[in-house]
């Protein structure tokens, strides 16, 4: 779009001579709230906190100018200039790889466009990006907030005070809770806290997975609250609600919203992707807010800041099951590539294998890439026909996860993409080529964690084989060890 | 500096790495646009076609053939209304589900840049239909502006051509004043509007997908009763 300036006001036009796309005008005026306007309730609740395009807005441009005008609508540019580069105003790409150009019908002239964010409605050098700046809808409280019955362990309870205490005090706090510690529970007492303030909570994860699991978890534990879950394709895109559940994707269309970000996960993506995942959240979050971020896996950096006192953080070392970590053993099983190109296995790993189909323990096996996957899997299934191998573009992986759980798949080959997420209550866990370095100290640490997940079978084998131990295998080794001496040290192990 | 400098590839975004033999195989001035798991992704339409509309004969039941013609297009050169309009269509790709994925961002999302990764196959073909009048099919007013680009138009800069743009949407609005049989008898969606004499011209349509080829005969229909002497049509999928 184009626009002119009239009397310290944007005024969109396609035809003057003097008019510009809104990314080459210097400074956006932002005429004063008009008390006495009649603003329009619908667009007050789907725009405030958030950054929307025109596009994504089911009214008249007309009505959204006449909301700029009297003070109730901000327009902000889609592709800001620092320097000479440019910044996505959204997703906050200044990669030029991720710009390109195109003849743009919109303002006729060559526009710029984002295609890093491209997905969520393209961002061009003419596109405004449209918030909120009246009044914020009030929200009705119900008596009870939260009717959530359970218990914490005593670990989640020093973990679950931490937090409220940061959503009060709007602090910063990560919560270093190993896998199977139960998080999501940590979290309700601070949920409460701040629903019963009137403030606006978000948590934000990578995974869609998650959002739609954690969905009817917090519905139920807050019956009376509007919760909106956010994922690709999802319904409650328009919907405000003081409890937000989103990928964080769709943080992208949120600005100075919440009171309270909850990160999940935040190790789950490469540091560039986890890059602008923080510039997502930082931009969602109000500029004096909480932000809590959930890991059982911090990279060097958020540890070495934790541990020299520079990030406030809280541990949770135990599982909720009172019992420690299995800790993983390494195995050397030679090059093992090789030998796969003769299709043949190490016998150290076939016997592991075969113990557990002999025994009737289920098992995850890991491998570093597809190829060797899928080599391996014709020979692993001389031992048994029903072995699967799983990775992120089978079409059946669901299935496949499926009938691990129903006990049809004795041993599941599988690439990372199974490290986190799912759980299976009593399996082993082996990792074929621990040295490749797909392998981190985080993805092997959530490997590890796979194992011994239930009350009922707290105990599992984790076996690395490798042909030459890395650092990374170490340092998983080691935090997982210093987890379990914190539990017992607190005393929250049996 | 790299003397390599890493390309990305604008489908996948993934690194395109240099295969044994790749740097000997590929002069130079190819660029390389793309990595070669997409490109193989894209099928390639090859062997035998139907002699209008470019729908390969291995892909449907040998009942649906007629003699030369696919089932579709002998119906329409049945029908004297449309017989003869269209001499040929020439797709580059089968219309697979990795090719719709690209096309949509394409075109619906707007990410332009998708246009040159065609590009490189369109202008082969193009020089092979030179010379002619190149029209892409047009948009509406609204499509454009909500695309800020059409997609058949940029495919043609992009190919290095000049697009012709004497084809325009007639106006949903206009069309409904008509009356319902008015609408009904003349179909009419698109109008000529040009200075330039179409009198014994080749003209070339292009689109970025045949799929019924009803839009591209309409267009054919309209431009030959404007004087063009033949009218084939070029599109990335079929
Ligand atoms: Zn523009
Ligand atoms: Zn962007
Ligand atoms: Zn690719
Ligand atoms: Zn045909």
């Amino acid at each position: 779009m184009r626009f002119i300036i009239k009397d310290e006001i944007l005024i969109p036009s396609n035809t003057l001579d003097d008019s510009l796309p809104i990314s080459q005008i210097p400074a956006i005026p932002q005429p004063p709230i008009q008390p006495n306007y009649l603003y329009n309730r619908e667009l007050q609740q789907l725009l405030t906190g958030k950054q929307l395009l025109l596009d994504d807005i089911p009214f008249p441009l007309n009505e959204i100018q006449s909301h700029y005008e009297n003070g109730y609508i901000t327009y902000r540019k889609g592709i800001n200039q620092s320097g000479k580069k440019p910044i996505c105003a959204r997703c906050g790409n200044k990669n030029l790889q991720w710009f390109e150009t195109y003849p743009c019908s919109c303002c006729g002239e060559t526009c710029l466009y984002c295609r890093k964010c491209l997905m969520m409605g393209r961002i061009s050098g003419c596109t405004p990006l449209i918030g909120w700046n009246g009044p914020v809808p009030d929200t009705i409280l119900p008596a009870k907030i939260s009717q959530w019955k359970g218990t914490l362990s005593k670990g989640q309870m020093e973990a679950s005070n931490r937090v409220v205490d940061a959503i009060r005090e709007n602090r910063e706090l990560l919560v270093w809770a190993v896998c199977g510690a139960g998080k999501t529970e940590v979290l309700f007492a601070g949920i409460e806290a701040a629903l019963a303030a009137k403030k606006r909570i978000c948590i934000a994860t990578p995974r869609t997975d998650v959002v739609l699991e954690l969905t009817p978890r917090l519905k139920a534990a807050f019956p009376e609250i509007t919760v909106a879950s956010l994922y690709g394709g999802s319904e409650d895109r328009h919907l405000f609600a003081p409890l937000t559940i989103a990928t964080t994707h769709q943080l992208l269309r949120f600005y100075h919203a919440f009171d309270t970000v909850i990160l999940d996960e935040v190790d789950a993506f490469p540091f560039t992707v986890e890059e602008s995942l923080q510039h997502a959240a930082l931009q969602a979050r109000k500029p004096s807010s909480a932000m809590i971020y959930l890991t059982a896996t911090p990279n060097e950096k958020w540890q070495r800041e934790c541990r020299t006192g520079k990030r406030p953080f809280t541990t949770i070392p135990a599982r909720f099951h009172r019992h420690p970590l299995p800790v993983p053993e390494f195995v050397w099983c030679g090059n093992w590539q090789k030998q796969l190109q003769k299709d043949k296995l190490p016998a150290n790993l076939l016997s592991w294998i075969k113990e557990r189909i002999l025994a009737n323990k289920q098992a995850l096996v890991f491998f570093p890439h597809i190829p060797l996957m899928e080599k391996s899997l014709p020979i692993l299934r001389l031992i048994a026909p029903t072995i699967e191998a799983v990775h992120a573009e089978d079409p059946e992986r669901k299935e496949k996860v499926q009938k691990v759980r129903a006990e049809e798949i004795p041993l599941l080959l599988t690439t990372t993409i199974l490290e986190r997420g799912v759980t299976f209550p009593n399996i082993d866990v082996a990792v074929i080529g621990a040295e490749d370095s797909i392998f981190t100290e985080s993805a092997l640490v959530q490997i590890a964690g796979r194992a011994g997940r239930s009350k009922d079978h707290p105990d599992g084998v984790v076996t690395f084989f490798h042909y030459g131990k890395t650092d990374e295998m170490l340092k998983a080794r080691r935090q997982i060890m210093a987890m379990n001496r914190e539990g017992i040290k607190r005393g929250l192990l049996d | 500096m790299n003397p390599f400098p890493q390309d990305h590839c604008l489908i996948c975004h993934e690194i395109i790495r240099p295969t044994i033999g790749w740097r000997a195989i590929f002069s130079i001035e190819t660029e390389h646009l793309i990595c070669q798991p997409c490109e193989r992704k894209l099928e390639r339409i090859e062997g035998e076609t139907c002699r209008i509309c470019c729908r390969p004969f291995h892909l449907i039941d040998e009942k649906f053939r007629k003699g030369d013609l696919c089932h579709d297009c002998f119906r329409w050169e049945e029908d004297v209304e449309w017989q003869g309009f269209l001499e040929k269509n020439t797709s580059l790709f089968l219309y697979n589900d990795f090719l719709k994925e690209v096309i949509a961002k394409f075109k619906f999302r707007g990410d332009y840049v998708l246009a040159k990764v065609f590009a490189q196959f369109f202008t082969k073909k193009l020089d092979q239909l030179a010379p002619a009048i190149l029209v892409p099919i047009p948009l509406s007013e609204v499509r454009l502006y909500e695309r800020g680009f059409n997609q058949a138009v940029a495919l043609l800069v992009e190919s290095g051509f000049v697009p012709s743009e004497i084809l325009t949407r007639i106006h949903s609005e206009k069309q409904s004043k008509k009356s319902r049989l008015e609408r009904i008898h003349l179909q009419q969606v698109f109008k000529v509007d040009t200075e330039i004499t179409l009198e014994g011209q080749r003209i070339v349509l292009i689109d970025d997908i045949y799929t019924t080829g009803s839009t591209v005969r309409h267009a054919a229909k309209l431009l030959k009763r404007a004087g063009a002497a033949s009218i084939q049509s070029l599109t990335i999928a079929r």
